[in-house]
């Protein structure tokens, strides 16, 4: 059992309660057992003491997409490490993608890997099993005995179903069964070889374009079969400006469906992936700055629900190759945090709302009762240091492999310490003692 | 500011030009006003000797040169091979036929496994834009784009312009119009970017299939109608249109796109009456040009071949002499 826990002098910032104010917080058998304005109630005997010294206090980040390559790729990343790299980035828990090998379309891998991460993984992962069997995007794969082995949601991962006989069938199975499904929405035919967003950008690069079509034809089609299924739907990323009017429209006359984002496509625009910069290669792709500043105002009025790393560990074999025949994605669990928290540093974003997109809005879509700090929510907690400052190194990545978007950034706000069911699993002194001068 | 006649640049100004100062040429987008001029100039100096009996100029002996072409082209690759011959360079050809996914992993290790046989120079054809560049960034030689996917052709662009120029006089103030599959075409990318530099009135003529989005940072001139597109141009310039890949999803058939875009004799007597017909080969008579025209009096399609071996001794000069010459 693990030990209590006190965090005095917090600023605390509670999405889930609109909460930003000084306060302590008592942990008791990993769960949250006491919240106070101002100093905590007395310590208990053996208990251990953070003082915060008024740096944020948050509910831990909740990652609604991460890749790993366990099973079957374990040189590009492992469930340990990338639970080492989300614990450094302040993510507690996060949603695993199914591409891996073998795909997780099956009731017993689900199983396994919820072993595999109880005995090897220091946060919480969340399996999301497969929509179609082998992710082909042709039969639907045993929903019901999926959830009953412990998935939360079903998606396709970074496969976008063409059929849409067979998502509304997969929708309305996943109703029958209440799993929300996650599907990344790209129309093939119009993806084509398109490895970038389309427009001068890639036309001055001899690169074959991605419209902004790709996304909102799909998306159109998934946000009107979603109306009749009442199927509860999430947009798995979107990245255009024309994306957000699809959702905030389709958001007043449906209250089940909601979007999320990766923080590239609100932190990076096009420019970033000249010339031929393969570790910006990313699905969807880098947008152009309109659309940029399109999604932070989808992200501010509540169109777009949740921001993930899109973390997607990839070699430098895959990565280091001519742009159109490399491979996409990029690692992001330790990145997360810090580079959302740019939009709170620009005054684009505020920091609840950034907050809330990582903390309650995917635990609300997910139906978990983390993501919060109320009385008896599971003790996942980070202290946050928004100031802080830092450079991103790959060498210095806890990720099994480099592809980082933001090698050599200059960065502002650092997680200090990182609490699993009231269990640090992360404390920056610890790890970077020297490094961080 | 452009010369005409080859007897222009004399061995004492050839003498006096500053040294060449990129490592690589990897694309026009690299070079300015200058350097672009410098190179005609210094492949127009490089014509006689193709022409005389002893076709040698031995600025390059015991220097190796490796032609790597990851696609098939024999014109090109041939002109590379007598360039560096005839300025005594000992020339490698490596054909590497791949399947397109075997391609980039072959690249860097082809890249390091050829540097450690510590050539002089490479030259290089990918299929993917910015695949030369990445080699470039592995070896420790001078590196010469012969083509990268849809994205620069330079010694293309610089033998375009070199013909141009021997046929014209000049270059500032006339008008190109480049006619095809723009959307694919390497040549019209880099062709665009010197033209542009060079202060020439460029327009692109194509279906609007063909004609990729943003293309007007390249050039503002857009014309889908070719009656219209080559009113007063000074040079015609054709491209191929890789009509088995194009064919019924970009145009619908060859016989339409003949008739609409094929340039024939009355499409061309919209031009001016002494408007050149230029093409970078392989052309695909009776698809973008009529074969009447492509062998007529005003084609310089072959004086374009010929520039191409005086280009590539310049570039292949420039790259090794000069850098040796300044070290």
């Amino acid at each position: 059992m693990s030990k209590s826990v006190v965090i005095s002098n917090a600023r605390i910032v509670d999405p889930a309660t609109d909460r930003d104010s000084p306060g302590a917080i008592l942990v008791e058998k990993g769960k949250i057992a006491g919240l106070t304005n101002g100093a905590p109630q007395g310590i208990p005997d053996g208990a251990e003491h953070y003082d915060a010294g008024g740096m944020v206090v948050a509910p831990g980040l909740i990652d609604m997409r991460v890749f790993t390559g366990e099973p079957g790729h374990e040189y590009r990343e492992t469930l340990q490490s990338a639970a080492a790299a989300a614990a450094a980035g302040g993510v507690t828990s996060f949603v695993l993608m199914p591409d891996t090998t073998p795909v997780i379309d099956d009731g017993a891998l689900v199983d396994f890997l919820l072993r595999r991460a109880g005995a090897t993984a220091s946060v919480n992962i969340l399996p999301a099993a497969a929509i179609t069997r082998g992710l082909r995007g042709e039969e639907i794969t045993e929903f019901g005995l999926l959830k009953e082995a412990g998935a939360v949601a079903l998606t396709d991962g970074r496969h976008s179903i063409q059929s849409a006989a067979l998502l509304r069938s997969a929708f309305s199975y996943a109703a029958n069964f209440d799993l929300p499904v996650i599907h990344h929405v790209a129309e093939q035919s119009l993806v084509g070889e398109g490895v970038m967003n389309e427009g001068t950008l890639a036309t001055v690069s001899g690169l074959k374009g991605i419209p902004i079509e790709a996304e909102t034809i799909p998306l159109a089609r998934d946000l009107q079969l979603a109306a009749l299924t009442g199927v509860r739907y999430h947009a798995a990323q979107i990245s255009t400006g024309a994306a957000v009017e699809l959702i905030a429209a389709a958001k007043r006359r449906n209250r089940s469906i909601s979007a999320g984002i990766s923080i590239n496509n609100l932190a990076l625009n096009e420019n970033d992936v000249a010339p031929y910069r393969t570790f910006y290669k990313l699905s969807p792709p880098l947008r152009s700055e309109d659309d940029r500043q399109a999604v932070i105002e989808g992200l501010k009025s509540g169109a777009i629900d949740t921001i993930h790393s899109a973390h997607d560990p990839q070699d430098s074999e895959v990565k280091r190759q001519p742009f159109a025949e490399a491979s996409d994605g990029a690692v992001g669990l330790e990145t997360l945090l810090a580079a959302a928290l740019r939009l709170h540093h620009s005054g684009d974003v505020p920091l609840l709302t950034l907050l809330r997109a990582m903390t309650s809005r995917p635990a609300e879509i997910l139906g978990l009762k983390s993501g919060r700090l109320a009385i008896g929510a599971p003790a996942d907690i980070i202290i946050v240091d928004v100031d802080f400052p830092w450079v991103v190194k790959e060498r210095e990545l806890r990720s099994r492999s480099r592809n980082t978007a933001f090698e050599g950034a200059r960065m502002q706000g650092a997680v200090m310490h990182t609490f699993v069911a009231g269990k640090p699993v992360f404390s920056h002194s610890a790890t970077r003692e020297g490094a961080a001068a | 500011m452009a010369t005409s006649s080859p007897a222009s640049v004399t061995p004492a100004q050839a003498a006096s030009r500053p040294p060449f100062r990129h490592r690589h040429l990897l694309g026009i987008s690299q070079l300015n006003q200058y350097e672009i001029v410098d190179l005609l100039d210094r492949a127009e100096a490089m014509i006689p000797i193709s022409r005389q009996e002893r076709k040698i100029l031995p600025t390059l002996a015991g220097k190796t040169q490796i032609n790597l072409f990851f696609e098939n082209s024999t014109r090109t690759q041939s002109s590379f091979e007598i360039a560096g011959k005839r300025l005594g360079a000992q020339v490698t050809n490596m054909s590497v036929k791949t399947s397109s996914v075997a391609k980039g992993e072959t690249l860097i290790d082809t890249a390091a496994t050829l540097n450690a046989m510590r050539p002089d120079v490479i030259i290089v054809r990918h299929g993917a834009s910015g695949a030369v560049e990445l080699l470039s960034q592995k070896v420790g030689c001078s590196v010469i784009n012969a083509g990268d996917g849809a994205h620069e052709h330079p010694t293309q662009a610089l033998l375009d312009a070199l013909t141009i120029r021997q046929h014209k006089g000049y270059l500032a103030g006339l008008t190109v119009a480049i006619c095809g599959d723009i959307a694919n075409s390497r040549v019209a990318r880099s062709n665009l970017l010197l033209l542009g530099a060079m202060q020439v009135r460029t327009r692109v003529v194509a279906p609007r299939t063909l004609i990729p989005r943003g293309i007007e940072a390249l050039t503002p001139e857009v014309y889908t109608d070719m009656r219209k597109g080559l009113e007063g141009a000074d040079v015609v310039m054709m491209l191929r249109l890789q009509h088995e890949r194009a064919s019924g999803r970009m145009i619908p058939s060859i016989r339409e796109y003949y008739h609409f875009y094929g340039l024939d004799a009355e499409k061309l007597s919209y031009a001016k009456p002494d408007a050149i017909v230029m093409h970078p080969g392989p052309m695909n008579r009776g698809v973008e040009i009529d074969p009447a025209i492509a062998d007529g009096p005003r084609s310089v399609i072959n004086e374009q071949v010929e520039m191409g071996v005086a280009v590539r001794m310049a570039v292949l000069d420039a790259l090794l002499a000069d850098r040796e010459a300044a070290a």
